[in-house]
Protein backbone atom coordinates (compact mmCIF):
# COMPACT_ATOMS: atom_id res chain seq x y z
CA UNK A 1 0.00 0.00 0.00
CA UNK A 2 1.66 3.19 -1.06
CA UNK A 3 0.00 7.18 -0.93
CA UNK A 4 -0.34 8.75 -4.13
CA UNK A 5 1.72 12.00 -5.06
CA UNK A 6 -0.21 15.38 -4.08
CA UNK A 7 -2.19 16.76 -7.38
CA UNK A 8 0.11 19.10 -9.03
CA UNK A 9 -1.64 23.37 -10.06
CA UNK A 10 -0.58 26.19 -12.08
CA UNK A 11 1.86 28.44 -10.73
CA UNK A 12 -0.46 31.24 -11.93
CA UNK A 13 0.26 35.04 -13.17
CA UNK A 14 2.23 36.19 -10.00
CA UNK A 15 4.91 33.42 -9.44
CA UNK A 16 7.13 35.67 -9.08
CA UNK A 17 6.80 37.14 -5.20
CA UNK A 18 7.18 33.42 -4.53
CA UNK A 19 9.85 32.12 -6.38
CA UNK A 20 12.17 35.50 -7.39
CA UNK A 21 14.65 34.83 -4.63
CA UNK A 22 16.02 31.81 -6.58
CA UNK A 23 16.10 33.58 -9.64
CA UNK A 24 19.56 33.28 -11.03
CA UNK A 25 20.73 33.19 -14.20
CA UNK A 26 24.36 31.96 -13.64
CA UNK A 27 24.69 28.47 -13.51
CA UNK A 28 28.54 28.27 -13.22
CA UNK A 29 29.69 30.91 -10.98
CA UNK A 30 32.94 31.86 -10.70
CA UNK A 31 33.86 29.80 -14.18
CA UNK A 32 35.77 32.34 -16.58
CA UNK A 33 33.39 34.55 -19.37
CA UNK A 34 35.33 32.31 -22.07
CA UNK A 35 34.79 28.89 -20.77
CA UNK A 36 31.16 29.30 -20.58
CA UNK A 37 27.92 28.54 -23.16
CA UNK A 38 25.18 31.82 -23.48
CA UNK A 39 21.69 30.02 -23.94
CA UNK A 40 19.46 32.81 -24.85
CA UNK A 41 15.44 32.07 -26.37
CA UNK A 42 11.88 33.15 -26.22
CA UNK A 43 8.94 30.97 -24.84
CA UNK A 44 5.99 31.13 -27.41
CA UNK A 45 2.63 30.17 -27.22
CA UNK A 46 -0.07 28.60 -29.65
CA UNK A 47 -0.31 32.05 -31.48
CA UNK A 48 3.14 32.72 -32.08
CA UNK A 49 3.10 35.15 -29.38
CA UNK A 50 5.70 35.54 -26.86
CA UNK A 51 4.93 34.00 -23.07
CA UNK A 52 6.39 36.89 -20.58
CA UNK A 53 4.63 35.14 -17.38
CA UNK A 54 6.74 31.67 -18.18
CA UNK A 55 9.94 30.88 -15.72
CA UNK A 56 12.12 27.93 -16.48
CA UNK A 57 14.25 25.88 -14.52
CA UNK A 58 17.65 24.45 -15.57
CA UNK A 59 19.39 21.09 -14.00
CA UNK A 60 22.43 19.71 -15.35
CA UNK A 61 26.01 18.20 -14.15
CA UNK A 62 29.36 19.69 -14.09
CA UNK A 63 31.75 19.65 -16.91
CA UNK A 64 32.93 15.91 -15.96
CA UNK A 65 29.44 14.30 -15.80
CA UNK A 66 29.09 14.70 -12.34
CA UNK A 67 25.91 16.37 -10.82
CA UNK A 68 26.53 18.24 -7.17
CA UNK A 69 23.68 15.46 -5.39
CA UNK A 70 24.56 12.22 -2.89
CA UNK A 71 22.67 9.97 -5.23
CA UNK A 72 25.12 10.10 -8.09
CA UNK A 73 28.01 7.62 -6.97
CA UNK A 74 30.72 8.12 -9.81
CA UNK A 75 33.97 7.89 -9.04
CA UNK A 76 34.09 11.83 -10.58
CA UNK A 77 35.68 14.56 -9.23
CA UNK A 78 33.17 16.83 -7.66
CA UNK A 79 33.72 20.71 -8.75
CA UNK A 80 33.36 22.81 -5.38
CA UNK A 81 30.89 25.47 -5.54
CA UNK A 82 28.69 24.21 -8.83
CA UNK A 83 25.31 23.57 -7.96
CA UNK A 84 23.96 22.59 -11.55
CA UNK A 85 20.49 24.71 -10.93
CA UNK A 86 19.06 28.00 -12.28
CA UNK A 87 16.05 29.37 -12.74
CA UNK A 88 15.25 32.33 -15.02
CA UNK A 89 11.42 34.42 -16.04
CA UNK A 90 10.44 35.51 -19.55
CA UNK A 91 10.67 38.99 -20.05
CA UNK A 92 8.71 41.13 -21.65
CA UNK A 93 9.60 39.82 -24.71
CA UNK A 94 9.08 36.84 -23.83
CA UNK A 95 13.30 35.88 -23.83
CA UNK A 96 14.96 34.04 -21.54
CA UNK A 97 18.88 33.78 -21.02
CA UNK A 98 21.62 32.04 -18.60
CA UNK A 99 24.94 30.88 -18.81
CA UNK A 100 26.67 28.14 -17.58
CA UNK A 101 29.34 25.44 -18.26
CA UNK A 102 28.47 22.41 -21.00
CA UNK A 103 28.26 19.72 -19.06
CA UNK A 104 29.89 16.12 -19.85
CA UNK A 105 28.92 12.99 -20.88
CA UNK A 106 26.71 10.70 -18.44
CA UNK A 107 25.63 7.11 -18.14
CA UNK A 108 22.26 6.22 -19.18
CA UNK A 109 20.00 3.28 -19.27
CA UNK A 110 21.13 -0.25 -20.34
CA UNK A 111 24.61 1.03 -19.91
CA UNK A 112 24.47 3.52 -22.58
CA UNK A 113 26.24 6.67 -22.52
CA UNK A 114 24.10 10.04 -22.92
CA UNK A 115 25.20 12.46 -24.79
CA UNK A 116 25.97 16.19 -22.52
CA UNK A 117 22.73 17.93 -21.92
CA UNK A 118 20.61 20.01 -19.82
CA UNK A 119 17.47 19.51 -18.42
CA UNK A 120 14.69 22.03 -18.48
CA UNK A 121 11.34 22.52 -16.44
CA UNK A 122 9.02 24.98 -17.92
CA UNK A 123 6.38 26.36 -15.44
CA UNK A 124 3.68 29.41 -16.70
CA UNK A 125 -0.43 30.67 -16.11
CA UNK A 126 -1.98 27.81 -18.48
CA UNK A 127 -0.10 25.08 -17.17
CA UNK A 128 -1.64 23.49 -14.34
CA UNK A 129 1.41 21.06 -14.23
CA UNK A 130 5.05 21.57 -15.65
CA UNK A 131 6.38 20.49 -18.96
CA UNK A 132 9.75 18.80 -18.69
CA UNK A 133 12.32 19.08 -21.46
CA UNK A 134 15.72 18.68 -22.46
CA UNK A 135 18.90 20.69 -24.37
CA UNK A 136 21.38 19.01 -26.04
CA UNK A 137 24.44 20.87 -27.55
CA UNK A 138 25.16 21.36 -31.69
CA UNK A 139 28.16 19.55 -33.19
CA UNK A 140 27.73 16.57 -30.70
CA UNK A 141 28.96 13.39 -31.93
CA UNK A 142 27.56 11.70 -29.46
CA UNK A 143 23.97 13.16 -29.57
CA UNK A 144 23.95 10.28 -33.03
CA UNK A 145 24.18 7.59 -29.67
CA UNK A 146 22.07 9.32 -26.95
CA UNK A 147 19.59 6.76 -25.51
CA UNK A 148 16.52 9.63 -25.23
CA UNK A 149 17.28 11.33 -28.45
CA UNK A 150 16.42 8.42 -30.08
CA UNK A 151 13.24 7.60 -28.09
CA UNK A 152 12.12 10.84 -29.73
CA UNK A 153 10.51 10.46 -33.38
CA UNK A 154 13.51 11.89 -35.97
CA UNK A 155 11.95 14.46 -37.60
CA UNK A 156 11.29 16.76 -34.15
CA UNK A 157 14.88 15.61 -32.55
CA UNK A 158 15.92 19.53 -33.38
CA UNK A 159 13.64 21.04 -31.66
CA UNK A 160 15.82 19.72 -28.07
CA UNK A 161 19.08 20.96 -30.09
CA UNK A 162 20.24 24.05 -29.40
CA UNK A 163 21.43 26.46 -32.42
CA UNK A 164 24.82 27.83 -33.09
CA UNK A 165 24.83 31.76 -32.83
CA UNK A 166 27.35 34.16 -33.05
CA UNK A 167 27.94 34.58 -29.16
CA UNK A 168 25.43 32.28 -27.50
CA UNK A 169 23.27 29.25 -28.38
CA UNK A 170 19.71 29.76 -29.28
CA UNK A 171 17.01 27.82 -28.20
CA UNK A 172 13.46 28.41 -27.96
CA UNK A 173 10.59 26.75 -26.16
CA UNK A 174 8.15 26.19 -28.95
CA UNK A 175 4.37 25.67 -26.85
CA UNK A 176 2.06 23.97 -30.10
CA UNK A 177 2.41 23.81 -33.65
CA UNK A 178 4.83 22.26 -36.07
CA UNK A 179 7.69 23.92 -34.91
CA UNK A 180 6.46 22.38 -31.52
CA UNK A 181 9.10 21.23 -28.95
CA UNK A 182 9.41 17.98 -27.74
CA UNK A 183 8.39 17.75 -24.44
CA UNK A 184 8.49 14.35 -21.96
CA UNK A 185 6.00 12.34 -20.00
CA UNK A 186 7.96 12.20 -17.13
CA UNK B 1 26.38 1.43 -13.81
CA UNK B 2 23.73 -0.91 -13.29
CA UNK B 3 19.67 0.69 -13.97
CA UNK B 4 18.92 3.15 -11.42
CA UNK B 5 15.09 2.54 -9.74
CA UNK B 6 13.03 4.99 -11.48
CA UNK B 7 10.18 6.98 -9.87
CA UNK B 8 6.35 6.08 -9.93
CA UNK B 9 4.33 7.31 -13.10
CA UNK B 10 0.75 8.68 -11.62
CA UNK B 11 -2.03 6.77 -11.36
CA UNK B 12 -4.52 7.96 -14.29
CA UNK B 13 -6.81 10.87 -13.06
CA UNK B 14 -4.57 11.90 -10.08
CA UNK B 15 -2.49 14.55 -11.84
CA UNK B 16 -4.05 17.16 -14.32
CA UNK B 17 -3.90 17.13 -18.32
CA UNK B 18 -2.26 19.96 -20.31
CA UNK B 19 -5.23 20.84 -21.89
CA UNK B 20 -7.72 21.39 -19.72
CA UNK B 21 -10.78 23.44 -21.43
CA UNK B 22 -12.61 24.84 -18.74
CA UNK B 23 -9.24 26.75 -17.47
CA UNK B 24 -9.02 29.31 -20.69
CA UNK B 25 -5.67 29.90 -20.55
CA UNK B 26 -4.98 26.11 -21.28
CA UNK B 27 -5.90 26.38 -24.97
CA UNK B 28 -2.96 27.97 -26.41
CA UNK B 29 -0.16 26.73 -24.00
CA UNK B 30 -0.99 22.88 -23.42
CA UNK B 31 0.76 21.06 -26.21
CA UNK B 32 -0.55 19.29 -29.02
CA UNK B 33 1.70 16.28 -30.09
CA UNK B 34 2.20 13.48 -28.35
CA UNK B 35 4.50 13.43 -25.01
CA UNK B 36 7.55 10.98 -25.46
CA UNK B 37 8.27 8.94 -22.52
CA UNK B 38 11.14 9.90 -20.25
CA UNK B 39 13.36 7.10 -18.61
CA UNK B 40 14.12 7.94 -15.30
CA UNK B 41 18.44 8.55 -15.59
CA UNK B 42 20.93 9.90 -13.35
CA UNK B 43 19.74 13.31 -14.82
CA UNK B 44 16.13 12.79 -13.69
CA UNK B 45 16.83 11.05 -10.39
CA UNK B 46 19.19 13.84 -9.31
CA UNK B 47 18.05 17.08 -8.61
CA UNK B 48 18.82 20.91 -6.97
CA UNK B 49 19.11 20.23 -3.01
CA UNK B 50 18.56 23.24 -0.99
CA UNK B 51 18.90 23.74 3.25
CA UNK B 52 19.70 26.13 6.19
CA UNK B 53 21.52 29.06 3.61
CA UNK B 54 18.62 29.48 1.70
CA UNK B 55 15.99 29.92 4.24
CA UNK B 56 15.60 33.05 7.68
CA UNK B 57 13.82 32.38 10.35
CA UNK B 58 11.65 35.37 9.45
CA UNK B 59 10.70 33.33 5.96
CA UNK B 60 8.51 31.37 7.86
CA UNK B 61 6.22 33.83 9.52
CA UNK B 62 4.26 35.93 6.79
CA UNK B 63 2.73 38.26 9.59
CA UNK B 64 5.86 39.47 11.17
CA UNK B 65 7.75 40.72 7.46
CA UNK B 66 7.31 44.57 8.42
CA UNK B 67 6.45 47.14 11.20
CA UNK B 68 3.08 46.10 11.82
CA UNK B 69 1.02 43.35 11.78
CA UNK B 70 -1.01 42.66 8.27
CA UNK B 71 -4.77 42.45 8.36
CA UNK B 72 -6.63 39.44 8.03
CA UNK B 73 -7.16 36.31 10.27
CA UNK B 74 -3.99 35.03 11.14
CA UNK B 75 -3.56 31.07 10.56
CA UNK B 76 -0.50 28.48 11.46
CA UNK B 77 -0.32 26.09 8.10
CA UNK B 78 1.70 22.47 9.15
CA UNK B 79 1.75 19.64 7.48
CA UNK B 80 3.92 16.63 7.15
CA UNK B 81 5.52 16.25 3.39
CA UNK B 82 6.09 12.20 2.41
CA UNK B 83 6.62 10.81 -0.30
CA UNK B 84 4.21 7.85 -1.76
CA UNK B 85 6.15 5.28 -0.22
CA UNK B 86 5.27 7.09 3.30
CA UNK B 87 9.43 8.02 3.72
CA UNK B 88 9.59 11.65 5.45
CA UNK B 89 10.90 14.19 3.29
CA UNK B 90 13.20 16.24 5.50
CA UNK B 91 15.15 19.21 4.79
CA UNK B 92 13.09 19.80 1.73
CA UNK B 93 12.47 23.36 0.69
CA UNK B 94 9.15 24.52 0.69
CA UNK B 95 8.01 28.06 -1.19
CA UNK B 96 5.02 29.45 -0.61
CA UNK B 97 2.88 32.69 -1.78
CA UNK B 98 -0.36 34.26 -1.59
CA UNK B 99 -2.40 37.43 -1.64
CA UNK B 100 -3.54 39.23 0.93
CA UNK B 101 -6.44 39.46 3.08
CA UNK B 102 -8.57 41.21 0.60
CA UNK B 103 -7.11 39.47 -2.27
CA UNK B 104 -4.48 41.07 -4.11
CA UNK B 105 -1.25 39.94 -5.07
CA UNK B 106 1.88 42.35 -4.40
CA UNK B 107 2.45 42.32 -7.95
CA UNK B 108 2.46 45.04 -10.48
CA UNK B 109 0.71 42.61 -12.56
CA UNK B 110 -1.93 42.16 -10.30
CA UNK B 111 -4.69 45.36 -10.64
CA UNK B 112 -7.79 43.52 -8.84
CA UNK B 113 -9.55 46.62 -7.57
CA UNK B 114 -8.76 45.93 -3.76
CA UNK B 115 -6.46 47.16 -1.67
CA UNK B 116 -2.58 46.30 -0.78
CA UNK B 117 -1.58 46.01 2.39
CA UNK B 118 1.95 47.84 3.34
CA UNK B 119 3.01 45.04 5.93
CA UNK B 120 1.84 41.85 3.78
CA UNK B 121 4.46 40.64 1.29
CA UNK B 122 2.15 36.98 0.66
CA UNK B 123 5.82 35.42 0.59
CA UNK B 124 7.48 32.92 2.64
CA UNK B 125 9.93 29.61 3.02
CA UNK B 126 10.30 27.04 5.16
CA UNK B 127 12.42 23.75 5.32
CA UNK B 128 11.13 20.43 6.55
CA UNK B 129 12.87 19.08 10.00
CA UNK B 130 14.42 15.88 9.83
CA UNK B 131 11.34 14.34 10.03
CA UNK B 132 9.20 16.11 6.91
CA UNK B 133 7.26 18.07 9.38
CA UNK B 134 6.99 21.93 8.60
CA UNK B 135 4.84 24.77 10.01
CA UNK B 136 4.22 28.66 8.97
CA UNK B 137 2.13 31.56 9.84
CA UNK B 138 0.11 33.98 7.26
CA UNK B 139 -2.91 35.31 7.06
CA UNK B 140 -6.42 33.83 5.28
CA UNK B 141 -5.78 34.92 1.66
CA UNK B 142 -9.04 36.50 0.21
CA UNK B 143 -10.76 35.53 -2.69
CA UNK B 144 -10.07 37.11 -5.78
CA UNK B 145 -11.93 37.77 -9.63
CA UNK B 146 -10.09 36.38 -12.64
CA UNK B 147 -11.21 36.65 -15.90
CA UNK B 148 -11.62 32.97 -17.22
CA UNK B 149 -15.04 33.15 -17.63
CA UNK B 150 -18.19 35.26 -16.07
CA UNK B 151 -18.16 36.19 -12.86
CA UNK B 152 -15.26 34.13 -12.56
CA UNK B 153 -13.58 34.29 -8.56
CA UNK B 154 -10.57 31.82 -7.51
CA UNK B 155 -11.39 30.27 -4.00
CA UNK B 156 -9.09 31.10 -1.44
CA UNK B 157 -5.72 29.38 -2.06
CA UNK B 158 -1.42 29.25 -1.02
CA UNK B 159 0.57 28.63 -3.50
CA UNK B 160 3.13 26.20 -2.43
CA UNK B 161 6.66 24.75 -4.74
CA UNK B 162 8.58 21.99 -3.25
CA UNK B 163 11.64 20.13 -4.79
CA UNK B 164 12.11 16.73 -3.48
CA UNK B 165 15.30 15.11 -3.69
CA UNK B 166 14.94 14.86 -7.83
CA UNK B 167 13.79 16.25 -10.44
CA UNK B 168 11.29 14.61 -11.31
CA UNK B 169 9.55 15.23 -7.51
CA UNK B 170 9.38 19.05 -8.29
CA UNK B 171 5.63 19.92 -7.28
CA UNK B 172 3.59 23.12 -7.70
CA UNK B 173 0.50 22.92 -5.92
CA UNK B 174 -1.85 24.94 -4.25
CA UNK B 175 -3.58 24.74 -1.01
CA UNK B 176 -7.26 24.97 -0.62
CA UNK B 177 -9.45 25.81 2.93
CA UNK B 178 -12.47 24.17 3.86
CA UNK B 179 -16.02 24.92 2.94
CA UNK B 180 -15.13 27.39 0.66
CA UNK B 181 -18.01 28.11 -1.36
CA UNK B 182 -16.30 28.59 -4.63
CA UNK B 183 -14.49 25.84 -4.69
CA UNK B 184 -17.09 23.37 -6.80
CA UNK B 185 -17.00 26.13 -9.68
CA UNK B 186 -13.36 26.49 -9.59
CA UNK B 187 -11.62 24.90 -12.89
CA UNK B 188 -8.02 24.60 -11.69
CA UNK B 189 -9.06 23.24 -8.24
CA UNK B 190 -11.39 20.79 -10.29
CA UNK B 191 -8.81 20.10 -13.00
CA UNK B 192 -7.45 16.47 -12.14
CA UNK B 193 -10.29 13.36 -13.00
CA UNK B 194 -9.69 12.12 -9.97
CA UNK B 195 -12.07 13.74 -7.23
CA UNK B 196 -10.38 12.05 -4.65
CA UNK B 197 -6.68 13.82 -6.05
CA UNK B 198 -8.49 17.66 -5.60
CA UNK B 199 -10.15 17.02 -2.76
CA UNK B 200 -6.78 16.44 -0.84
CA UNK B 201 -6.05 19.55 -1.78
CA UNK B 202 -8.29 20.78 0.75
CA UNK B 203 -6.68 21.38 4.12
CA UNK B 204 -8.00 20.39 7.51
CA UNK B 205 -9.20 22.47 10.19
CA UNK B 206 -7.23 21.50 13.11
CA UNK B 207 -7.68 21.61 16.70
CA UNK B 208 -4.22 20.12 17.67
CA UNK B 209 -2.36 23.12 16.04
CA UNK B 210 -5.14 26.21 16.84
CA UNK B 211 -3.61 28.24 19.39
CA UNK B 212 -5.83 29.60 21.81
CA UNK B 213 -6.07 33.61 21.55
CA UNK B 214 -3.59 33.49 18.61
CA UNK B 215 -4.72 31.81 15.64
CA UNK B 216 -6.47 28.72 13.54
CA UNK B 217 -4.66 26.09 12.48
CA UNK B 218 -5.10 24.19 9.51
CA UNK B 219 -3.14 21.02 8.51
CA UNK B 220 -1.94 20.07 4.68
CA UNK B 221 -0.04 16.95 4.02
CA UNK B 222 1.82 16.86 0.85
CA UNK B 223 3.25 13.79 -0.87
CA UNK B 224 6.19 13.64 -3.49
CA UNK B 225 6.33 10.84 -5.88
CA UNK B 226 8.16 7.71 -4.77
CA UNK B 227 10.82 5.86 -6.41
CA UNK B 228 10.13 1.99 -7.49
CA UNK B 229 11.51 -0.64 -5.51
CA UNK B 230 15.07 -0.53 -5.35
CA UNK B 231 16.93 -4.55 -5.13
CA UNK B 232 18.34 -3.31 -1.90
CA UNK B 233 13.91 -2.72 -0.84
CA UNK B 234 13.56 -6.46 -2.04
Amino acid sequence: MHLTATASQTVGPFFHIGLEHLFGGDLAPGVPAQEKVVFHGRVLDGDGKPVNDAVLEIWHADRHGKYAHPDDTQDKPVTPGFKGFGRVATDDRGEFRFTTVKPGGLPGPHGMPQAPHLLVAVFMRGLLIHLVTRIYFPDEPANADDPVLQLVPAARRATLIASKMADALQWNVILQGDKETVFFEY
Amino acid sequence: MTDLAGYRRPPKGTQPEYLYPPYASTAKRAPTKPLVLLPHTLSEITGPLFGHDDVRPEDGDLTAQHDAVPFGERIIVSGHVTDENEHPVPNTLIEIWQCNAAGRYRHQNDNHDAPLDPNFTGTGRVLTDKDGRYRFVTIKPGAYPWRNHHNAWRPAHIHLSLFGRAFVTRLVTQMYFPGDPLLPFDPIFNSTANEKAHNRLIADFDWDTTVPEQALGYRFDIVLRGRNATPMDK
